[in-house]
């Protein structure tokens, strides 16, 4: 018996990355699979991140602002 | 047997003498030994020294923390619960918490709800430009003082993660689920091999290190075993656990940065991956532990409880300010030449 797997969902944290939970396939635009290497992974979004797609904490040092969302 | 895995410990003055000889001796209710440290300990904190600097006092401490802990001291499990033996512990522990309330002023505090406690600490931490520690680590540090960096390190890191996890039965909800996630995967989710803990001890023994727990708690200085005995003290007693969010909280908001330095500073050496796996972990890692502590954990617990806001803010104040010593006492002793361990601790390098 398989357990009903729960939605992913996906936390725009405020000034920071987009935080992952849950099961996603994510890939590069080539269709490259990107293995994530935790269960909850932080996705870049200020675009400086020295190992994107995932957030390095770089957002900090720019003071990247998400304008409230 | 009893022994076996524990360090090698000096006593470093009147209390912690005592404590090893009550050590050698059986658990009773009235051991006369233990007796002994209890009126010791009272006697040197009614001098008002300084907790954080205190060679005997804050190994007195890590000892008595190392009851609980496991792999530290040997002595008879029995000890953990001795009535005197919690008694020394206490006294110890109620003057470091005035010391340190004392010098760390909660004079401002956010909105009790996790979106304004999330950016509240993450401005803090950032205003916390820190000693710098981690800029010298990537361009100036010696081997020999990369070497120190890892063995100071080491007597938390070789236990990372275990102080704040006595908090996760003292939390429930939003903050519980959160201590959790962020603790999982510090303990590897599963699988043994990435537990921070064993990445920290492979990097050791590839520097040629001794990855037994506490191998070099003889050369570390008060303030690094104060680093440590703080956040030991904040996770066992109930009554801290909002501080004990903060300083994860903190903690983690001042990780990810300084680790892709340190990384830097290996492999400017020239060290490989065996080393370097470790901080590169923890750029990433961390950038999401930081995510999860300040907004679901620290601002989760403000949110259920507000009247631990101010405890939630001094936990993080008190990373900072302890932290930041420890980094500056490396600092301090590597631009004056000298090594930052208190004994130069012969080192392969």
């Amino acid at each position: 018996m398989t357990a009903p797997r729960e939605e992913p969902l996906i936390v725009a944290c405020a000034d920071g990355p987009l935080l992952v939970r849950g099961h996603v396939a994510l890939m590069t635009s080539g269709g490259e699979p990107v293995e994530p290497r935790r269960r909850t992974v932080a996705l870049c979004r200020c675009g400086v991140s020295a190992i994107k797609p995932f957030c390095d904490g770089s957002h900090k040092a720019i003071h990247f602002k998400s304008d409230g969302h | 047997m009893v022994g076996a895995m524990t360090p090698r410990i000096t006593a470093r003055g009147p209390v912690s003498q005592a404590l090893q000889t009550a050590f050698r001796h059986a658990a009773t209710l009235d051991s006369p030994e233990m007796a002994r440290v209890v009126e010791l300990a009272g006697v040197a904190l009614e001098e008002e020294r300084d907790l954080l600097t205190d060679d005997d006092l804050q190994l007195a401490l890590f000892m008595i923390y190392g009851l609980s802990y496991g792999d530290t001291v040997d002595a008879d499990d029995e000890w953990e619960w001795n009535p005197q033996l919690v008694r020394a512990r206490r006294l110890i522990e109620r003057c470091f918490e005035a010391q340190l309330r004392a010098r760390i002023p909660v004079d401002d505090l956010p909105e009790p709800d996790a979106e304004h406690v999330a950016a509240f600490l993450f401005a803090l931490t950032q205003e916390d430009g820190g000693p710098g520690l981690s800029r010298y680590i990537a361009r100036t540090a010696s081997r020999e003082q990369l070497l120190e960096f890892v063995i100071q390190r080491s007597i938390y890191t070789r236990k990372e993660a275990d102080p704040h996890s006595w908090a996760i039965p003292r939390l429930t909800g939003r903050a519980k689920a959160a201590i959790v996630e962020v603790q999982s995967d510090e303990y590897g989710a599963g699988r043994p091999q990435r537990i921070h803990a064993e990445i920290f001890a492979r990097t050791m023994r590839a520097l040629g290190l001794d990855d037994a727990y506490g191998a070099y708690v003889d050369e570390v200085p008060a303030i690094t075993l104060a680093s440590f005995t703080m956040m030991s003290m904040f996770g066992l007693n109930r009554g801290l656990r909002g501080a004990v969010a903060g300083h994860l909280a903190a903690f983690e908001m001042t990780s990810s940065i300084p680790n892709r330095f340190y990384g830097n500073g290996f492999r400017r050496l020239g060290y490989g991956d065996d080393v370097t796996e470790y901080y590169d972990e923890h750029v990433e890692a961390d950038a999401v532990h930081e995510q999860i502590a300040g907004r679901d954990l620290a601002g989760g617990l403000a949110e259920q409880h507000p009247e631990l806001l101010e405890d939630i803010v001094f936990g993080a104040k008190a990373c900072l300010y302890v932290d930041g010593l420890a980094g500056q006492h490396m600092l301090d002793c590597w631009q004056a030449g000298r090594s930052s361990l208190r004994a130069g601790v012969a080192v392969a390098a």
